[in-house]
């Protein structure tokens, strides 16, 4: 249960503002989308089309309405077809991040491949803070062509954990959802296991990849979120809330795209805000501009009674780190406070574009601190113990109370063994260790010590033959993994 | 009265649009000569910028800002420089977001920072197809043609591109740049670009490793 106060940005009429704001630019300004079939489609709705250029103009009724058809929460599957979580309400879940195209050795990065996700994927799935696995990194084998797809066999066959994924073409979306149909025995619409990501590009444009997924993934039953990345002062006004205007604006444009092709699919209100620093011409994603732009519009997600999601918790440095600890912790904690759904973070360095296996086993220890954070202090006339206080008196001892025994392990978290709270002579003995060679010890014994939570070997048969089928149509013979 | 060079090189690094085309109409007017506007004025603040800007002291919206007041100021400057015969400079750049990515963002600070060492760039914006980009190569006969993806489905495209220079027979006119989010090097390597940069900076080092800036350039 959630007790410590949200964290807010918006007030309720800032927010109204932002809304009308927003109205006011899909109704007279519109987006662009890059789609054919999703022209005609928002023309029958009612929406305004000038199909030459691509422009369509919302009216607000039509985002009113839309709206509506939001289911407030949803459930997510596990793979073996239990409810895992909830997203919506005041739960917060953390995900792994996602997309990066490094895998982090050392101090250094290096392309990610097959075996890295595989490893990535054990590790994650073995960390009982990370609630939702995502197609971490691509695997550098596999052809453009069903990377997608082939990233996303990789983590159904080595987790059993809700996933976070996204399709890089129009054909991929059908693609992973046989893999998904494969493994759920055609339960995916019924049962979600995956939620699918569908970016805008910002200010206000839809590539048609991104507009067929949506409605692909809408008409097949399938959860999409919108990552809208608004980018002060480059994509977006340098002002933060004329960012969480487009992000408003963007997102609520999918939302109408989305319900109108299946009234009530599930959806996510998400983000990867980042900040511009115009220094570098670099996109920090763990900025405070980015955290501020993340809350507020969570907020506003909230508001109009969508899960939400944001990219938070992780950091921008090029290495695990004193810069990646801080970060990490300041923008998941500010994101969990706003309590904002899913987190996607964990894991990620450098503008979410390399992972690392000891920055996994590093960003479940501050997941678990936040998640107790968010439990905040319990008040109840048992917990406030004044009997107890008064009887005992000044001087008392506590640790031989029978309350302390009771209490003590709701009342604390206790963090894993990346996190050194021995005393220095024990620290000391036992190798003097700092963070980064304790997450790597944590990595090394998941992987060597912890059974892989494998799919079995019949619905492994049968992932096997839909990834076939799918590298048979794009003419990809071997990869490594998938059974010949 | 009296507009001097150091004029016009504060204007464009203020990014002060009149203050710097008044600078360029009245020191042509005055007699001086068109190269040496062009060359010691225009292209003197712009590498003067990239200096700046790589020792952290120019913020991006400002390179971007100068880069716009010095296209306008090379546009009066041209045709002076053409009525007398003369070319100029700098390297042709043709620079251009791939087919089906809307992204231009990194696209044009890479195009503005290329012109801070002296790159002439020719810009033809995002979406834009292999058969345009195979066009602007045959036409504009640029040094360098630079090819920007920021999604991972769209970084498909560039290998299109460069089949589409293959299949014209223009691979071998123009060296090919690539960059992107989700492009690496072996990426590059993969599709048969000549080069790989990961962010603008090292777009402007691989494109001066490749062709030279060409007049002013380093």
């Amino acid at each position: 249960m959630s007790r410590a106060s949200a964290l807010r940005v918006l007030s309720d009429a800032e927010i109204a503002e932002v809304h009308e704001a927003a109205l006011k630019v899909l109704a007279e300004g519109g987006v662009f989308i890059d789609y054919p079939r999703a022209l005609e489609h928002l023309a029958a709705k009612g929406a305004r089309v000038d199909a030459t250029s691509g422009r369509v103009r919302i009216p607000p009724r039509l985002v009113e309405e839309s709206l509506r058809a939001c289911p407030s929460s949803f459930a997510l599957y596990d793979r073996e077809g239990r409810e895992a979580l909830r997203v919506g309400g005041d739960e917060v879940h953390f995900a792994t991040s996602s997309c990066a195209i490094r895998y982090q050795e050392g101090a250094a990065a290096r392309p990610s491949r097959a075996e890295d996700l595989v490893r990535l994927v054990r590790v994650a799935d073995a960390l009982p803070q990370i609630d939702l696995v995502s197609t971490m990194v691509v695997a550098g084998e596999a052809p453009k062509t069903l990377a997608d797809t082939y990233r996303l066999y990789l983590v159904l066959a080595n987790s059993p954990k809700p996933v976070i994924t996204g399709a890089f073409s129009r054909q991929g979306l059908p693609d992973m959802k046989s893999l998904l149909d494969a493994v759920t025995g055609g339960r995916t619409a019924d049962a979600p296991l995956a939620i699918f990501d569908a970016c805008p590009s910002p200010a206000l444009k839809w590539t048609a990849i991104s507009a067929a997924n949506i409605m692909d993934g809408a008409a097949a039953g399938l959860p999409v979120e919108f990552v809208s990345m608004p980018m002060p002062g480059a994509t977006t006004p340098a002002t933060l809330a004329g960012s969480v205007v487009v992000h408003t604006a963007e997102t609520l444009s999918g939302v109408v795209l989305a319900q109108t092709v299946r009234p009530g699919a599930r959806l996510v209100w998400g983000g990867a805000p980042v900040g511009f620093d115009m220094r570098y011409g670099t996109t920090p994603l763990s900025s405070v501009e980015a955290v501020l732009l993340g809350v507020a519009s969570a907020q506003m997600g909230k508001h109009y009674g969508l899960p939400t999601h944001t990219y938070a918790g992780l950091s921008d440095s090029k290495l695990l780190d004193a810069q990646a600890g801080l970060e990490t912790a300041f923008s998941g904690t500010a994101a969990a406070l706003a309590r904002v759904n899913l987190i996607a973070g964990a894991g990620a360095l450098d503008f979410v574009g390399t992972q690392s296996l000891e920055k996994l086993a590093l960003d479940a220890e501050a997941a678990g601190i936040i998640q107790r954070l968010l439990r905040g202090v319990d008040v109840s006339p048992e917990t406030l113990a004044a009997d107890l206080i008064r009887e005992l008196g000044p001087g008392a001892d506590y640790l031989s109370q029978p309350h302390t025994r009771r209490f003590f392990r709701a009342e604390s978290h206790f963090p894993g063994p990346v996190l050194d709270r021995l005393d220095r002579k024990a620290w000391e003995e036992r190798g003097g260790s700092d963070a980064l060679a304790r997450a790597r010890t944590r990595v090394e014994t998941i992987l060597k010590e912890t059974e892989a939570r494998s799919l079995d070997p019949e619905r492994a048969a049968k992932l096997d033959q839909a990834m076939r089928r799918v590298m048979d149509a794009r003419g990809c013979a071997a990869l490594p993994f998938v059974a010949g | 009265m009296g507009q001097t060079l150091q004029d016009l090189r504060e204007a464009i690094l203020t990014a002060d649009d009149v203050a710097a085309l008044a600078s360029t109409r009245e020191l042509l007017a005055a007699g001086v000569e068109p190269r040496v506007v062009l060359e010691e004025g225009l292209a003197a603040a712009m590498l003067e910028l990239g200096r700046r800007w790589n020792r952290g002291e120019a913020f991006l919206v400002e390179v971007v800002a100068s880069a716009d007041v010095f296209r306008q100021c090379g546009e009066v400057v041209e045709p002076v420089l053409l009525a007398r015969g003369q070319k100029k400079a700098g390297r042709l750049v043709v620079i251009g977001t791939v087919h089906g990515d809307l992204h231009d963002l990194g696209k044009n600070i890479v195009g503005a920072m290329l012109k801070t060492v002296g790159f002439e760039v020719t810009d033809l914006g995002r979406d834009v197809s292999a058969e345009r980009f195979a066009r602007a190569v045959a036409e504009l006969k640029p040094h360098l043609l630079g090819l920007s993806a920021l999604l991972t489905t769209t970084m498909m495209e560039q290998k299109v591109v460069i089949e589409a220079l293959r299949d014209a027979g223009l691979r071998d006119r123009v060296k090919v740049l690539v960059g992107g989010a989700p492009v690496t090097a072996e990426w590059a390597a993969e599709i048969g670009a000549d080069a790989y940069a990961a962010n603008a900076p090292q777009a402007v080092e691989v494109a001066l490793g490749l062709v030279g800036a060409g007049g002013d350039g380093r």
